[in-house]
């Protein structure tokens, strides 16, 4: 993210960021990701309304884990009523 | 000119010049000696006489909170407090100037705890030194009010995008009823006009006002580490240099609509012609040793006072190039120096002094704390006195 540093002339004042958020991946430090098992998925949407990290995505049709935003809090598993969704190593 | 004379304290003045400023969201907490401000203030809102958003908080921690995020909305934005509430606002002085933000925020000086105190000293906007706010000191009612119209216009130039503090001394300036011309408020608002964000560059949008606004979002006040954060601070210190010619230019177009101007806008001198013994003061008692040098220089004596008017940015050219030929300078503290050379306006002044060709002897006198007065007899004893010491003392003066 960083190969080209800029000097202090040449960014915004007051650190306001001027890129987006999703260029910086900031989900390489969870040991555990969520794995969602599809067959019993109920599509209830519970799993992407918690994430507090919008590191589950709804593509209109299915539910999708973005390990690269995840931080591995495991909200998602904890709250999934059909239990649908595991905390897997790695 | 257009005269309008009222009989206002200090704190009134300043509620005044605020109403006439077109503010949009003041947030505030009470503590003496400032409450007579947001009181007031509070009054001319319920009575209709200006529209603005008073956000009435639990603590002043909160009171700087809410004005930070008004004015990354964009709003023009004021607060005022004194001493433990300026100490329990530490924390976001630095987030307003590290985010850039042209807050006006009055500051009614008065001593830290412990032992508790309600009354004057520079204490508490001293300890503010480091944080890249601007700060204006002011002797009277009158400058308390032209310095807040002042500050706005200082604090939201697009060179500068600073937060901006105007101090007046607790009870001397804030509780005392003065003669204050104010001028007419199409004339106040037309001097401030509106805030106008300033525009940065952002890749993929373009040029966007540096405000919170859904149609081009930011971000404010992301993690900055040490790829990038020495980069803003830069940017911060560039900033604060670049209000220098600002408050000049400002103190100036004042004067246009005003008649009154404060020296240069850094510094006022008087007697400095010819003085060989000097002294800085700033704040209520620069009016005390001016009215000394008068009488002094009645009777055939070279004195001079130098009032300073910002602390900072500090004036060390100017200080220096106006006390070229003075040989003895008395630097009047009014905080304490714990561990140090001496109180800040000292060290400030041996600094400047350090770099120049000249070396006067510099003699640090540290007043006033808690309240405790400093009557005139106190101040012609330290002119009589100054000529005869060595350079680099430093004199407690009024002390038992």
């Amino acid at each position: 993210m960083l190969s080209e540093l800029r000097s202090w002339k040449e960014i915004p004042i007051g650190g306001v960021a001027w890129k987006l958020s999703t260029e910086n991946k900031t989900g390489d430090w969870s040991p555990f990701k969520p794995r969602i098992d599809q067959t019993k998925c109920t599509k209830c949407l519970i799993c992407w309304i918690l994430c507090p990290d919008m590191a589950i995505e709804w593509d209109g049709e299915k539910v999708h884990e973005k390990h690269d935003y995840c931080k591995g809090c495991g909200v998602c598993a904890n709250e999934c009523p059909v239990k649908c969704i595991s905390m897997v190593r790695g | 000119m257009n005269k309008i004379v009222m009989g206002l304290n200090g704190n009134e003045a300043i509620a005044f010049a605020v109403k006439q400023c077109d503010v949009d969201v003041v947030s505030a907490y009470p503590i003496t000696p400032q409450t007579i401000i947001v009181e007031k203030f509070s009054e001319f809102i319920a009575d209709g006489e200006v529209k603005c958003s008073f956000i009435p908080v639990e603590s002043e921690h909160s009171a700087l909170s809410v004005c930070v995020g008004a004015a990354a909305l964009g709003a023009r934005t004021f607060t005022a407090t004194s001493s433990q509430g300026l100490a329990l606002m530490w924390e976001m002085l630095y987030i307003a100037s590290g985010l850039r933000l042209p807050i006006v925020m009055a500051i009614v000086n008065r001593a830290l705890s412990a032992p508790i105190n309600i009354h004057c000293d520079h204490s508490d906007s001293m300890g503010c030194r480091d944080s890249c706010w601007i700060q204006i000191y002011c002797e009277d009612a009158q400058e308390a009010y032209d310095a807040v119209i002042q500050a706005f216009k200082i604090a939201e130039h697009e060179d500068v995008q600073l937060p901006v503090m105007v101090t007046i001394d607790g009870f001397t300036i804030s509780h005392t009823l003065q003669r204050v011309e104010v001028l007419p408020d199409d004339v106040v608002k037309r001097f401030v006009g509106v805030r106008k964000p300033v525009e940065i560059e952002i890749p993929g949008m373009g040029k966007v006002p540096m405000i919170l606004d859904p149609e081009n979002p930011l971000t404010f006040g992301s993690l900055d580490l040490y790829d990038y954060y020495f980069e803003h601070k830069v940017q911060q210190h560039e900033a604060i240099e670049k209000s220098r010619p600002v408050i000049r230019k400002i103190n100036d177009e004042y004067y246009e609509i005003s008649g009154r101007r404060y020296g240069d806008g850094f510094i006022d001198g008087y007697g400095l012609e010819d003085a060989e013994v000097a002294v800085i003061v700033l704040g209520s008692t620069a009016g005390t040793v001016r009215s000394i040098v008068k009488k002094l220089r009645n009777k055939g004596k070279k004195v001079g006072v130098l009032r300073l008017r910002t602390f900072r940015p500090f004036p060390y050219r100017e200080i220096v190039d106006a006390l070229k030929d003075v040989e003895v300078i008395g630097v009047m503290d009014r905080s304490g120096a714990y561990g140090g050379i001496g109180g800040p306006v000292y060290v400030e002044t041996l600094a400047a002094f350090y770099n120049s060709k000249r070396k006067p002897k510099i003699i640090n006198y540290i007043y006033g704390l808690g309240g405790r007065d400093t009557p005139p007899a106190l101040i012609e004893k330290m002119f009589e006195e100054l000529p005869k010491l060595e350079g680099g003392e430093v004199k407690f003066l009024g002390v038992r």
